[in-house]
């Protein structure tokens, strides 16, 4: 087992060509990724690509099939007793139990991790102070809201001052507002040198994250900085230019757009359709073929890519040679 | 550091929390078993008195109506009607108005007045056995008694006169055989089911989850789940014997402080294998189809309604895996016949033994889903 020394250098998990089955599925299928310490990671994928999956190799839930994974330096096969004193998990149902006072919630979890009274108690002033929590110390968990239950949740996993914490979409289910709460949250422990690894489907969110990872049906078909993905080649082709076209008649524009040769793809966002065009296509052009067919335009104009715009392209792609094999 | 109960104390703390406000569950699982003994203690009487009869009395001389007396006073039948046929003494049976059937012949009275043999029929209901057990022999031997007196009416003393004493029991009471066993069939209530609910309950909200990915150790996060219960469990063992004792006049012959020391392997026993249900089941109708699968055969293969002795060979040895079966030995030991340590300590070792085993096996059990160095 390579020991790296807990502080020193070394990424905080190293995931190298993971595989798990169950039964006949392949559920992960040559997973490898890197983890620096202090990143915050994004994972994303749709619903039942494997996302928990992976989650549960790297804590220790699952054994793996294949494959190797090292967290804070520790191998996961032979060291899962040490990996779990030194890593923190949310899970996506906040696991607290509600018939116990946000107090006794704390109090359960720091026992759990052994940690002396004084310590104890210095920790949990630390974390209701970080997170708001005084207003509801007495308060039974399951009549918190569900912004206060996943702040409560994160202070339980955080107990025991764990390098990594592992989130399994923290925000689902939760109001606007205490979704940024927590996101600046998040910012603020990883300024302290804590690594995150969260799960999640929203891109907002995902474009907040250092780095990035998408896995579609058990495999990773993204890897990089948000803006490293945006320049990839599959995403912006060479000779391609994406453009955003604002108009009323956003259905009708699509339909007409989608037959014009030179427009490679189009996608309604909103009062908007984002399409990738050849780059010798003339803007002007286009505006006028539109008011032709009687689409009134408000305006036509060049866009960066977006995560959402990576991922679907590279959906796309997948799908088409997942289908390919197939056949 | 690796300690193999890490986790124990918060566990046990957080779980007694729980017993606390969950007060009303704790409340009707501590009251309900209560209940029950009040209604089968006094409703149930094992002893089987007055069984319904129909006679055809044939004959109706002097004879055949003594005869039906002492049949009378012997307080096992009770005689519900007389009938003037066979068609009517068969139809009663069959129709479940009456259990026994006797039919006096026409020449009962001739025949023992010249000294011959008389015949008198009776009909038993063999669909309930232990009612047909006690009508033949009762019968049985009011006739043989009837015989003798006839016979030996010169002599004055029998040749063989067997004396039966019954010992601990000396009244036959009902409750003082019945409730001994059945605490240990209540006490499954409190323990298997509770145990079982606590751990699935955790299941159910993922909380079990997140312990599996803190440094809780499986024996650690058992035991605490285990051993509140088992305060629970002696709660309710000193209200049954309470209950027992003062309301059911069950008089107590060896030493209470031995029936609450035995009884704690009992508690571990039936505490574990709610633990082990509760690794297979993973939600609470589940755990409690497996509980229930459980309460049959500690109730029919430990001896508390039937002999295990009577039991076919295969079926005796398989009664030895019913801890049931060593708790009643030990409460009806203790309660009834005085016992002592001396006389139950292997009952108390084999219970330590059967616990110790299953508990190993439900920690192994969710020790595989995590796995360990």
């Amino acid at each position: 087992m390579a020991i790296v020394s807990q502080n020193g250098a070394g990424p905080a998990i190293s995931a190298e060509h993971l595989v798990r089955r169950f039964g006949k599925v392949t559920a992960v299928n040559d997973v490898s990724f890197r983890v620096e310490k202090g990143e915050i990671f994004g994972f994303l994928g749709p619903n039942g690509s494997g996302k928990t999956t992976v989650i549960k190799l790297l804590t220790g839930l699952l054994p793996l099939s294949g494959g190797d994974a090292h967290v804070e330096g520790l191998d996961v096969r032979a060291d899962s007793e040490a990996i779990r004193e030194r890593i923190g998990y949310m899970s996506q149902n906040f696991s607290l139990y509600d018939d116990l006072t946000v107090t006794e919630n704390l109090q359960f979890y720091g026992r759990i991790y052994s940690l002396e009274p004084a310590r104890l108690k210095r920790r949990i002033d630390e974390i209701v102070q970080l997170n708001g929590l005084e207003p509801y110390l007495t308060r039974l968990a399951a009549q918190l809201s569900g912004g206060w239950k996943q702040r409560l949740a994160l202070g339980c996993a955080m107990l025991h001052e764990p390098k990594l914490l592992f989130l399994d979409e923290p925000t689902a289910g939760i109001d606007p507002v205490a979704r940024r709460q927590l996101w600046d949250l998040l910012f603020e422990l990883s300024a302290h040198g804590i690594t995150f690894f969260v799960t999640t489907h929203y891109m907002d969110e995902a474009e907040r994250c250092n780095h990035v990872a998408y896995i579609y049906f058990g495999k990773i078909i993204a890897d990089g900085t948000p803006s490293s993905l945006r320049e990839l080649p599959e995403v912006q082709p060479h000779g391609t230019l994406r453009v955003e076209i604002t108009t009323p008649e956003v259905t009708r524009a699509l339909r007409f757009a989608r037959q014009i040769p030179g427009i490679r793809s189009a996608t309604i966002f909103g009062q908007s359709i984002h399409a990738l065009i050849d780059d010798t296509f003339d803007l002007h052009d286009l505006r006028e073929r539109l008011l032709k067919e009687g689409i009134a335009v408000a305006e036509i104009r060049p866009l960066a890519a977006s995560l959402e715009d990576v991922f679907v392209e590279l959906t796309n792609k997948h799908q088409g040679l997942l289908e390919a094999a197939r056949a | 550091m690796r300690n193999i109960f890490r986790g124990f104390g918060a566990v046990f703390y957080k779980e007694v929390l729980h017993v606390r406000r969950d007060f009303t569950t704790l409340f009707f699982s501590l009251i309900i078993p209560l209940l029950q003994m009040v209604l089968l203690g006094f409703g149930i009487d094992t002893n089987i008195r007055q069984i319904n009869t129909v006679v055809f009395n044939a004959d109706g001389r002097r004879e055949s109506r003594e005869l039906l007396d002492r049949l009378k006073n012997s307080d096992t039948f009770r005689i519900i009607r007389y009938v003037e046929n066979d068609r009517d003494l068969n139809d009663a049976i069959i129709a479940g108005r009456a259990h026994v059937g006797i039919k006096i012949p026409v020449d009962y009275s001739d025949r023992l007045l010249h000294q011959m043999s008389a015949q008198v029929l009776v009909l038993i209901d063999g669909s309930d056995s232990s009612v047909a057990g006690q009508a033949v022999n009762v019968t049985t031997s009011i006739g043989l008694d009837e015989s003798l007196r006839r016979v030996l009416a010169s002599r004055s003393t029998f040749a063989v006169d067997m004396r039966p004493m019954l010992l601990f029991n000396p009244d036959s009471r009902s409750p003082n055989f019945f409730l001994p066993g059945l605490t240990a069939i209540l006490l499954l209530n409190v323990t298997t089911f509770l145990t079982a609910f606590s751990i699935v309950r955790e299941k159910e909200r993922g909380t079990l989850e997140q312990l599996f990915v803190t440094p809780v150790r499986p024996m650690g996060l058992l035991l605490g789940k285990l051993l509140p219960y088992l305060g629970i469990g002696f709660v309710e063992l000193t209200a049954i014997v309470t209950f027992m004792r003062f309301v059911f006049k069950v008089p107590i012959h060896g030493s209470v402080l031995l029936l609450g020391l035995l009884s704690l392997p009992y508690l571990f026993v039936s505490l574990s294998l709610g633990i082990l249900i509760s690794s297979k089941a993973n939600t609470h109708a589940q755990a409690m189809q497996l509980a229930f699968l459980t309460i049959l055969p500690s109730v029919f293969f430990s001896g508390y309604i039937f002999p295990r002795e009577t039991m076919p060979p295969f079926f005796h040895a398989l009664s030895y895996l019913v801890p049931a079966a060593y708790f009643i030995n030990i409460t009806r030991g203790i309660i009834l016949r005085g016992a002592g340590v001396a006389h139950l300590w292997t009952d108390g070792l084999a219970l330590f033994a059967m616990g110790t085993f299953l508990l190993i096996m439900a920690a192994r059990r969710f020790q595989k889903k995590v796995i360990m160095a």
